[in-house]
């Protein structure tokens, strides 16, 4: 009897659990089906049909991933934002890195530092983009004002279609403050007596770098690779700022249109719903792809404490 | 005493202590005084891009773009012209009423939701917190034209709601870093509080939320920061000027004053300043939480 009872009344506890977990995660299980799964299977099924919001959706099977072959603007803008990540991600990197580890020597002042090297990633990236169209501008720009005291006769950065990427690319570099906090923080966790360690074994301070540090880091340093990569192929705000919305001019609607800015233009300036769904499905993939296979490599490079 | 020990080093040596520089004699001094150039030359790389913005702002339109630093004469009235060119005040508010009710939203949510995921055990209960970490690497143009599309059903295209009101069912990261702090309370705590009778609800209100304030906190500043700076949502929902953010309203101002409109810089400079003005102003205040939130994205890694 007593023993029966204490199992029923078990799991009435846990049902009861389990309700009540239930509750608290609901919001979350709505926003999932109503904001994110839905939506999947809606765009999916949108990326097969036409549909301009004002007539129904018409039926057109595989026509638009046709199109994504045919449409020459589908390659280039590809090829602008691959373009774009392949210099951003790694100099941002550099760059960030070694911000981090001066900011690692600094002693009590370190704080101001951070501070200063973390004020352009608070700036709302329209504002960032407004300010750099004037820092890069070829003319009266500060950048080639700049160049030109140590001699150096500085590229048309908003003009050149060769240079549009590259000027980009220098600005999204002003931003790194968010990776450079995040291997800050990193590098202060790293073990002073490995250091100390490998001092007495006779390493100097780059051997000690390559092979204490990073190894101790690689958790971070992955971390921050996959996140720049996925968000480096989807920019968009400070470049469309920039060169596009009623002020587009001629060579930087070629050189500027990154693979986020056609899929905008596409489905908000030309309502092309069915055509823009596509794309996003066709950018999904690459990140899946792009993801998966860090996540094999990074196996062999990846050093995790503890596991 | 501790006056007394300060006053008893020399300002050397409290400028090496500053920097962090131990030690003394030539052959250390030299290297890090290269340092120390190194890090003010990074720092004023930093800087410049502002100095040259407050500086541009503030100059008559046949000077902005001029070599001086200091503006001469100072055109106070650029930021009188913003003020009569555009709904400033408007844009100010519907940029912190949308900013304060995203981040208060997404916080209370998001640390509901949490709890659910920390205190809790059932069964599914990690392969659906699985599900809420991936939707982080879903990219958003995957959902935006359905999620368009909806708010457009609603009827709600061109008012402020679509902007924040979908933080009401929180966001997978800040879910994931306040479930964090949650699995670092004590469990005795919340089976005392059990004892006395307190039901679920009062476990999240009277011991979870009060013992996690700061990473509260942390959720509210970089939710408002999100949206003070977010471009995408006011680009694809608002069409009223009434109705613009401060970043809407500056690339607004952008087109209308800029290339291919009427030219005139110093109003879209100014307009630059004022949009970028508040953010910093809160990062100055909330600093430890912004430090705080970065380190603790790190965590994933």
């Amino acid at each position: 009897m007593t023993r029966l009872s204490r199992r029923e009344r078990r799991v009435t506890l846990q049902q009861r659990e389990r309700l009540a977990a239930l509750a608290f995660i609901s919001p979350w299980i709505i926003g999932f089906l109503v904001f994110t799964a839905g939506p999947m299977v809606a765009s999916l099924v949108l990326s097969f049909t036409n549909y301009d919001v004002i007539n129904p959706p018409k039926w057109v099977g595989l026509a638009n991933y046709q199109r994504l072959i045919d449409d020459p603007r589908i390659e280039l803008s590809l090829y602008n934002s691959f373009f774009y990540a392949a210099l951003h991600v790694p100099l941002m990197m550099i760059v960030a890195m070694a911000l981090a580890l001066i900011l690692n020597q600094v002693g009590r002042a370190a704080g101001f530092f951070r501070t200063v090297f973390y004020l352009p990633s608070v700036t709302p990236a329209v504002a960032v983009g407004t300010l750099w169209l004037w820092l890069l501008n070829p003319r009266v720009g500060l950048i080639n004002r700049a160049l030109a005291l140590i001699g150096i006769d500085g590229p048309g950065w908003t003009t050149d279609p060769a240079w549009i990427k590259p000027g980009i690319v220098l600005m999204s570099l002003w931003s790194v403050g968010n990776t450079v906090i995040l291997y800050l923080a990193a590098l202060k966790n790293v073990p002073i007596e490995l250091h100390e360690a490998a001092k007495i074994d006779g390493a100097n301070p780059l051997q000690r770098f390559r092979h204490v540090t990073v190894p101790m880091i690689s958790g971070t340093i992955f971390f921050t690779l996959i996140v720049n990569i996925i968000s480096s192929l989807q920019v968009f705000t400070e470049v469309y700022t920039m060169f596009f919305g009623n002020m587009r001019s001629g060579t930087a609607s070629s050189a500027g249109l990154f693979y986020n800015i056609y899929l905008f233009r596409q489905a908000f300036e030309f309502f092309r719903m069915g055509y823009a769904s596509a794309m996003a499905w066709l950018l999904f993939i690459i990140i899946m792809i792009l993801t998966f296979i860090q996540l094999r490599v990074s196996k062999r490079w990846v050093y995790y404490e503890g596991a | 005493m501790a006056v007394i020990e300060h006053s008893g080093r020399s300002p050397q040596e409290r400028l090496a202590d500053m920097i962090g520089a131990s030690g003394s004699g030539i052959r250390q001094i030299i290297p890090r005084l290269l340092f120390i150039v190194l890090l003010i030359g990074c720092s004023l790389m930093f800087l410049a891009p502002f100095a040259w913005l407050v500086s541009a702002s503030l100059k008559v339109r046949s000077e902005v773009f001029g070599p001086e630093w200091i503006p001469d004469p100072i055109a106070w009235e650029n930021y009188v012209k913003v003020w009569e060119a555009a709904p400033v005040l408007s844009w100010l508010r519907n940029s912190l009423l949308v900013g304060v009710l995203a981040a208060l939203s997404v916080t209370i949510s998001s640390a509901l939701i949490a709890f659910g995921f920390s205190y809790f055990r059932f069964k599914g209960r990690d392969a659906l917190f699985n599900l809420v970490l991936a939707t982080m690497m879903l990219p958003g143009v995957v959902t935006m034209i359905p999620v368009f599309l909806i708010w457009d059903q609603l009827g709600l295209v061109n008012t402020l709601w679509p902007l924040w009101a979908g933080n009401l069912f929180g966001s997978a990261f800040y879910i994931f870093m306040i479930r964090q702090f949650y699995l670092g309370l004590p469990r005795e705590l919340f089976e005392a509080a059990r004892v006395d009778g307190a039901s679920y609800f009062g476990l999240w209100r009277h011991v979870a939320l009060p013992l996690t304030r700061n990473a509260l906190i942390v959720v509210f500043v970089f939710e408002f920061k999100a949206s003070w700076t977010d471009l995408v949502k006011p680009l694809i929902y608002l069409y009223n000027s009434d109705l613009f953010t401060l970043p809407r309203g500056l690339k607004a101002l952008l087109d209308q004053f800029g290339q291919g409109g009427e030219l005139q810089w110093e109003i879209i400079l100014a307009a630059s300043v004022i949009v970028t003005l508040p953010m910093i102003v809160i990062f100055f205040l909330g600093q430890r939480y912004f430090m705080e939130g970065i380190a603790t994205s790190g965590l994933k890694g």
